[in-house]
């Protein structure tokens, strides 16, 4: 029972998060700072998602790199 | 927005999908018997149409600004996922995911697991393999035809998109009865990640609250730019494979190699 569980949640985490859990961390940690800073501050953060998205792909890449050189 | 994107989009993504659950199928059709094959394949597009049918419906029921939110951020973790392999493929860091070697490696199983018959099913091996590698390949697909038409408020046609990849993709392997090894599935799967991190970034920064200068016009800038950006990796990241090889670092063109457990499980 134990090892069907903890199959079901691997499947489910390689599915959702894949290889670097660290990019999942990045996204949702800027939409919650865009939430934040648009419900709170009534700042219009449009650029922040992008832009951590882009630096979430540049660092996971450069972990990925870093490994094999 | 029109449709034309959303289907285009839902196409490409289950295109590449298809060729990797052709080879399987083709592989274990091939070597054991198709009859047990084709069952186990129709048993998988029974599941996946049900998950559809259930899932589709009831996410519309979701409030916009809460389906965008959690779509967007998981499209957009999906998409870099997506990206970031194509890139590390692309740039020579990551071996190339080739259909010819993953068909040889099935044949090879295929051929050395005994035939044993089980709940009416001739050979179990067969079915069972045929229906994981569907299923698997096809769960991504319906994640994708689920998120794109829940959003556009317009489920058929996303699925009419992902319909017509498996019918062009099953008429081709047909007639050429062969892994479609020709298939260029990086540029593929580099195409669909910056369709997903694109449509994810804008759904989900919408459902955070904000608005997008330009509305959805937003899309027509956003794509280009993740485009300009994912190739400035790729360009940043052979440059740096070039300048390694030539102090003895990783080499620039990686064999084929074996899937990870990541991309079995996931098929990405």
């Amino acid at each position: 029972m134990m090892r069907a569980l903890k199959s079901f949640g691997a499947f489910w985490y390689d599915f959702v998060i894949g290889d670097d859990w660290q990019v999942a961390a990045i996204v949702v940690v800027a939409l919650a700072v865009t939430a934040l800073l648009t419900h709170v501050a009534g700042v219009n953060a449009w650029w922040l998602l992008p832009l951590c998205a882009f630096a979430a792909l540049a660092w996971s890449l450069y972990c990925a790199t870093a490994r094999k050189s | 927005m029109t449709d034309l994107p959303l289907i285009l989009t839902v196409f490409v993504a289950c295109a590449v999908e298809a060729v990797e659950a052709l080879t399987i199928v083709l592989a274990v059709g091939l070597t054991r018997q198709w009859r047990s094959t084709f069952q186990g394949m129709a048993a998988a597009l029974v599941v996946l149409a049900v998950i559809v049918a259930v899932l589709g419906p009831t996410i519309t029921l979701l409030p916009l600004t809460a389906l965008r939110l959690v779509v967007g951020a998981l499209l957009a973790i999906f998409g870099l996922q997506w990206l970031r392999k194509a890139i590390l493929r692309a740039s020579g860091y990551k071996a190339l995911h080739d259909e010819a070697s993953a068909y040889l490696r099935e044949v090879a199983a295929a051929k050395a697991a005994p035939v044993s018959s089980r709940r009416g099913v001739t050979d179990w091996y067969a079915f069972t393999l045929s229906f994981k590698g569907v299923l698997l390949e096809g769960l991504e697909v319906v994640f994708i035809v689920i998120t794109f038409g829940a959003n556009q408020h317009n489920i058929g046609a996303a699925v009419i998109g992902a319909a017509a990849a498996v019918v062009v993709v099953t008429v081709t392997g047909i007639m050429v009865r062969a892994p479609l090894s020709r298939v260029p599935e990086n540029a593929l799967k580099f195409a669909v990640g910056i369709m997903l991190t694109s449509f994810g970034t804008f759904w989900g920064a919408e459902g955070a609250g904000v608005s997008w200068p330009g509305n959805d016009a937003a899309l027509l800038v956003l794509v280009p730019v993740v485009t300009v950006v994912s190739l400035g990796y790729t360009a940043w990241l052979r440059r740096s494979a070039r300048e390694a090889s030539g102090s003895g670092g990783p080499v620039t063109a990686m064999p084929p190699a074996p899937a990870t457990e990541s991309e079995e499980v996931t098929g990405r």
